[in-house]
């Protein structure tokens, strides 16, 4: 804020008059919903003091599209995609917890290869989380480079996505009983090659923004959480392990095939916004161990469960065997029915534990989906991490909590 | 054969932990516990609590170290509007040390409140805002029920079963007023909900095929 001669009261036209309470000028400012360092459609209401923030409201929903309601009216199959909309950043670790919340209900085995896979695409997507959320979190702090690098890798990341969906965000390619196809011929190798070339890319950055003085001043001992608090708040993912919490679900409750995969979980010491940031850096190190593991243990086989009572047949038997021309049929108007029952099947997404609680009744549409996002549970805590602080710092923290409205507002 | 029906009597199949464990919950909610389930073939533990015990088995639950449930990562509702109390509210909580999760599940209807857990963990608040902004579901005890992901001022229950898929108002930019204005929903076709759930069924029977048709929906004649 720059100086300026304080004019008279009397001199303001009545609605710029800051209000006088006891001890100190206070007002509200509108955070928002249209604001760069926002990430999105948050409006936050904050209550100031002079410069520092008293307290923190943020208003969500601006992005809400009514998901789980949508979902209910739709087969099984047809509710997959509205999953890559969530979580836009890293499409394809929403697909995953659906995918196995319908499994587990399903009572379905998955081929060894689709699971690997699996492994893969969701570490691919925690990179593409990872590399929007640092950057753009430098950049609420002023620094441009490491946004304009870290992009052009995501594009390679979103080529990989393309090469095997179709598409670069809305991939609806992890289903129920596998994934949607296998991999194109080369593709392990263009993934291994660019898996080689990463680090040099994660060295760069490093050198730009891990000691540099400007960003360390803006995060340092900025919005901590202590392991206690960041426990009964609700928090998961690397926020959670930035305050010393040792918790992955990938390792104390693996899914798919990390129960083979070796790797490390870093852990902050702190809990304030560098730790987060931190944490961050050294989890892509740890998911290009496990892509690198994936590609080396992947034998061919199939990618999807051969029950086409759950998974659509191939193409050309389409043409020959009237048995698959039937299950084809079915599978695409009348879905396939789920057994009665109800789970709460959690994966460790990029941002934290992302749950679907599934409710079946028997029938070929959800009974209920509640989605259980790990960005809400960490936005509400903004008050508790940014009061004291001051309006800049509300926008390091922000940036650290690595919001994204898609999945917040559902 | 006749081993199948000797082996249970003399090796009783390992108790499953889980079982175990809701059994000692049960034990130590003195009542207040209506039912231990498992679901999913004895993946997942499910209590359902009376909804006047709900604060002392929650504590229960979160201070016992046996249990130690030091994070509720989701509280949700469903509607079953054909029930008499017609609102289910799940909690799903997990506990860090132990590496376990429990579902506990209460009633309610549209006017009875359930109480609010955030005395136990703080970080409920919007989990219950929701509920109460999809569902209805009133809790006593929360301070901060406003409605978080709908509109301000809006109108209903958004998640209820009764509550159409298409809403009851539409939005849209007014250029004389100068401001968002609210219509009620005009569909330009109906909204196409098809009954997907056997194509077959819906066939009409054949002459010469009704007993089939019979079969089909009674089951053979013994």
């Amino acid at each position: 804020m720059s100086a300026q001669p304080l004019p008279q009261i009397g001199e303001l036209p009545p609605e710029t008059v800051t209000r006088t309470l006891e001890g100190g000028d206070s007002h509200t400012i509108n955070f928002g919903p249209q604001h760069p360092a926002a990430h999105g459609v948050l409006r936050l209401v904050l209550e100031m003091k002079g410069e520092v923030v008293e307290r923190a409201d943020p208003h969500v929903g601006l992005l809400h599209r009514g998901t789980e309601k949508l979902i209910e009216h739709k087969t099984y199959i047809q509710a997959l995609p509205y999953f890559d909309r969530l979580d836009y950043v890293a499409p394809m670790s929403m697909e995953h917890s659906f995918a196995l919340a319908t499994e587990r209900l399903l009572g379905i085995e998955v081929p060894e290869r689709a699971q690997y896979i699996r492994v893969l695409f969701a570490e691919v997507s925690r990179l593409l989380n990872h590399l929007l959320n640092i950057t753009t979190y430098v950049m609420d702090c002023g620094g441009i480079t490491p946004a304009l690098w870290g992009f052009e890798q995501r594009e390679t990341l979103l080529e990989f996505y393309e090469q095997v969906s179709g598409s670069h965000y809305h991939a609806n390619y992890f289903r129920p009983g596998g994934v949607a196809k296998d991999l194109p011929p080369g593709m392990e190798k263009n993934i291994a090659d660019w898996a080689n070339k990463f680090p040099d890319f994660i060295r760069d950055m490093e050198r730009l923004v891990t000691e540099n003085r400007i960003f360390k001043q803006r995060t340092v001992d900025i919005g901590i959480i202590s392991p206690e608090q960041a426990i009964e708040w609700g928090f998961s993912g690397p926020c959670l392990r930035a305050s010393g919490c040792a918790w992955d679900l990938r390792k104390s409750q693996p899914y798919d095939v990390y129960d083979r995969m070796e790797f490390d979980v870093p852990v902050g010491t702190r809990g304030d916004c560098y730790d987060r940031y931190l944490v961050r850096v050294l989890e892509m190190k740890e998911s290009l161990k496990i892509i690198h593991q994936c590609l080396a243990q992947m034998k061919p086989g199939p990618i999807k469960t051969q029950d086409h009572k759950i998974t659509p047949p191939k193409r050309g038997e389409m043409k020959r065997s009237m048995e698959a021309l039937i299950h084809h049929f079915k599978l695409y108007t009348e879905g396939y029915h789920v057994p009665a029952g109800a789970t709460y099947t959690v994966t460790e997404a990029p941002k934290g534990e992302f749950g679907v609680y599934l409710v079946a009744d028997g029938s070929n549409k959800p009974y209920r989906c509640k989605i259980r996002s790990p960005g809400y549970a960490h936005l509400q805590a903004m008050e508790l991490l940014s009061k004291g602080h001051m309006l800049a710092d509300a926008v390091a923290i922000i940036g650290s909590l690595d919001v994204v409205f898609g999945e917040i507002d559902r | 054969m006749a081993e199948n029906e000797i082996a249970p009597a003399e090796t009783p199949a390992p108790e499953n932990p889980l079982r175990v464990l809701g059994t000692a919950m049960a034990d130590a909610a003195q009542g207040a516990v209506t039912d231990v389930t498992l679901e999913r073939a004895g993946a997942e533990l499910v209590l359902r609590v009376q909804r006047d015990a709900l604060i002392p088995v929650m504590t229960l639950l979160h201070d016992d170290p046996r249990f130690a449930f030091e994070q509720c990562m989701d509280i949700c509702a469903v509607d079953w509007p054909e029930n008499a109390e017609r609102f289910e509210v799940v909690y799903n909580l997990l506990s860090l040390t132990h590496n376990h999760r429990v579902r506990v599940v209460v009633t309610t209807d549209e006017a009875t409140p359930v109480a609010s857990v955030v005395g136990i963990w703080p970080g409920v608040t919007w989990f219950e805002r929701e509920v109460w902004d999809m569902h209805g579901v009133v809790f006593a005890g929360q301070s901060d029920l406003r409605r978080i992901l709908t509109d301000y001022g809006f109108e209903g229950h958004p998640l209820r079963k009764d509550f159409p898929m298409t809403g009851y108002v539409e939005l849209r930019y007014d250029e004389e007023l100068k401001r968002v204005a609210y219509a009620p929903v005009q569909l330009t076709q109906e909204f196409r909900d098809f009954d997907y759930m056997s194509p077959w069924e819906a066939m009409t029977t054949l002459p010469g095929d009704e007993k089939v048709h019979q079969n089909r929906l009674e089951g053979p004649a013994a």
